[in-house]
């Protein structure tokens, strides 16, 4: 348990490292929602009573769209010098590598998130009727939600030609629950229209479910080749 | 079982030929849809064939990825494309027969969405397939399904619960089925059922046919390079 908690700990480190250096995910990521953001309130009036009621869809079509950017990144780093093959040859555990790039993605795609939710707010004169901090978890079991899956199969993708667009071809038709989860459970809060418990609850079992099945079959993926 | 697959699919067409007789002229006619009614022998058996098979491509990916066996492949992967074609059929069938009876098109219910949903992950299993070419696509294949299959029940609880909250006007409720149609529909399905059969079956030869001509030439080549 102290290798795989080391080992993670080790690589997620390694990650954020490389990351805040060079910001290329972040930065490519923030730049693609914030035009997101902008082509959407010409395609929809924002100053609208509705944009309430559209706005949960709007920011995570955003957010799943941005993350797909940093999500076909992931491996792309350890292709490079073969250090995926060096991983499969060590000793240490595939999940802790799994788990690394899991929470590393995490923690990039919050931020992402962080930074421009105050955006949407503005941009589309946003209050919550409802109680606003639900809007936390749903935003955490959310990210976690699109990211684990992601990551597992952007190391899917690796195996496939123009391996870029498989990602979202994998990656959307599982996600239609969650998606739909966290933007029912944000235009509930956001509209103060009854309770997301149900949603809630729902993205919580996807994400036990599905962080249950990556850890289950990442081994399988990594050493497929 | 050369032989068979010639007798099995001659008597698959004659009970194809006795089924839609059956539909279009035996079943009574339903007093308020009228003729529009008949689609569903074709709508109910293709979406029971459909989901059939999706079950069998679980049930194979799964055997697959335990025992690495080759034919669990080949079976999921014909599973997966015949259960495509019959899912297609439910789609298409689904909003011709809608829009007499419902007037519109499509509406987002939820057997009607998972059905969709259920679709694009297939669609894209097969895409993987396809675009995957290395000899690990098996195991990346049988991955996903499970992941698909997974996927499912969570499908069909969000949209339950969405539409519950939400209710359309369109969804028609539980109700009973004349027996006499009920007699067409099970003979539909088994037709549906043995033509399914014949696809998988056609297609399980042409795999297995086309792997072994694959791995003959790669033989071959190597013996080239070594000579």
């Amino acid at each position: 348990m102290s290798s795989l908690r080391s080992i993670t700990v080790a690589t997620l480190t390694k990650d954020i490292r490389l990351e805040w250096r060079s910001k290329d995910a972040l930065n490519s990521m923030l730049f693609f929602s914030l035009l997101v953001v902008v082509i959407f309130s010409f395609s929809f009036d924002p100053n609208a009573e509705e944009s309430r009621e559209i706005a949960g869809g709007l920011i995570w079509v955003a957010f799943l769209f941005a993350a797909v950017v940093a999500l076909n990144q992931t491996w792309a780093r350890e292709l490079r010098n073969q250090v995926l093959d060096a991983y499969r040859v060590s000793p240490a555990p595939a999940t802790a590598l799994f788990l690394a790039k899991a929470l590393g993605n995490f923690i990039l795609v919050s931020l992402l998130e962080a930074l421009m939710a105050p955006l949407f707010v503005i941009f589309y004169n946003l209050r919550a009727l409802g109680p606003a901090w639900q809007l936390i978890p749903v935003a955490l079991l959310g990210t976690w939600a699109l990211v684990v899956n992601g990551t597992f199969f952007a190391a899917m993708s690796l195996r496939t030609r123009s391996r870029e667009i498989m990602l979202p071809l994998l990656l959307f038709p599982i996600s239609i629950p969650a998606v739909q989860s966290m933007v029912e459970a944000t235009r509930i809060i956001l509209a103060g229209d009854g309770s997301a418990r149900f949603w809630i609850v729902l993205l919580l079992t996807y994400d036990v479910v599905f962080t249950t099945a990556c850890l289950g079959l990442f081994e399988t993926v990594l050493q497929a080749e | 079982m050369k032989r068979a697959f010639p007798i099995f699919a001659i008597l698959t067409a004659l009970l194809l030929a006795y089924a839609f007789y059956q539909a279009i002229w035996v079943a009574p006619m339903e007093r308020t849809m009228g003729d529009v009614q008949r689609i569903f022998y074709y709508h109910v058996p293709s979406a029971w064939t459909a989901f059939l098979l999706f079950f069998v491509n679980l049930v194979a990916s799964v055997i697959y990825l335990a025992r690495r066996n080759p034919r669990a492949d080949v079976v999921a992967l014909v599973s997966a494309e015949v259960g495509v074609v019959f899912c297609t059929v439910v789609l298409v069938t689904g909003p011709i027969w809608a829009r007499p009876v419902w007037g519109i098109w499509w509406t987002w219910d939820i057997r009607l969405t998972t059905t969709l949903v259920l679709w694009l992950i297939y669609v894209s299993y097969l895409v993987l397939r396809r675009f995957s070419d290395s000899s690990q696509t098996p195991k990346l294949a049988a991955v996903l399904a499970i992941f698909g299959a997974l996927d499912v029940p969570l499908v069909y609880f969000s949209i339950w619960f969405f539409r519950t909250q939400h209710p359309q006007p369109v969804i028609g409720g539980g109700g009973s089925i004349d027996p006499r149609m009920l007699h067409v529909l099970l003979i539909n399905w088994l037709a549906f059922s043995c033509f399914a059969i014949v696809l998988c079956w056609a297609r399980y030869r042409l795999e297995r046919l086309h792997r072994e001509v694959e791995e003959a030439e790669g033989l071959e080549s190597l013996r080239g390079v070594s000579r």
